[in-house]
């Protein structure tokens, strides 16, 4: 079930982004335009840090 | 005249427990009671997702209360906040998780944020049902 990290970032970013864009704003082209700018700031954001930190032994 | 204020007032907090109650019962359950139907069936959607994909990815759902493991006590309470569907995987028999599987982290993971993100739903359907929101 779902073995990949990426995978499993895209669809926690894409479920989370979705509630919040819900909550948080209140037409549907508000909401699709927050819940696209939370989910890239999701994953990019992971992505960055991973990448920062790799260097980094457990 | 009060008497006349005391009928809708006590009508209007009856409604708002009613909408948080349920809002906790089932996530989203809340604004479909309040005729926010999309709204509503989004939220159910997104969040019930989040927690059914943590339990295939074998979160753990024990249930930690007293504070001789103050964070896991915690993570009981933002698990708990989803509702009914914690208490229905438990009674299926999902509650030790597999702590060997190499989701088990994001399975938590999914299940405690799906929780976290209910309570704000319930908030939001609080709101919502005092006339502070749309």
């Amino acid at each position: 079930m779902m073995h990949s990290h990426l995978i499993t970032l895209v669809v926690f970013s894409a479920l989370v982004s979705t509630v919040f864009a819900v909550l948080l704003r209140d037409t549907p082209r508000e909401r699709l335009r927050f819940g696209l700018l939370a989910f890239g700031a999701f994953v990019v954001s992971t992505l960055i840090i991973g990448w920062l930190t790799n260097p980094f032994p457990r | 005249m009060p008497h006349d204020d005391a009928v809708p007032a006590s009508r209007d907090s009856s409604r708002t427990v009613a909408a948080g109650l349920l809002a906790w019962v089932w996530p989203g359950l809340g604004h479909v009671y309040l005729r926010r139907r999309g709204k509503g069936l989004l939220l159910m959607g997104a969040i019930l997702a989040l927690f059914v994909l943590g339990v295939a990815m074998d979160s753990r759902l024990q249930l930690h209360l007293g504070l001789e493991d103050p964070l896991a006590f915690l993570f009981s309470l933002a698990q708990m906040g989803i509702g009914a569907p914690y208490f229905l995987a438990r009674a299926l028999g999902y509650q030790a998780g597999v702590v060997t599987s190499p989701s088990f982290e994001y399975g938590n993971t999914f299940t405690a944020v799906g929780g976290l993100l209910n309570i704000l739903v319930i908030l939001d359907a609080l709101d919502v049902a005092r006339g502070h929101k749309r």
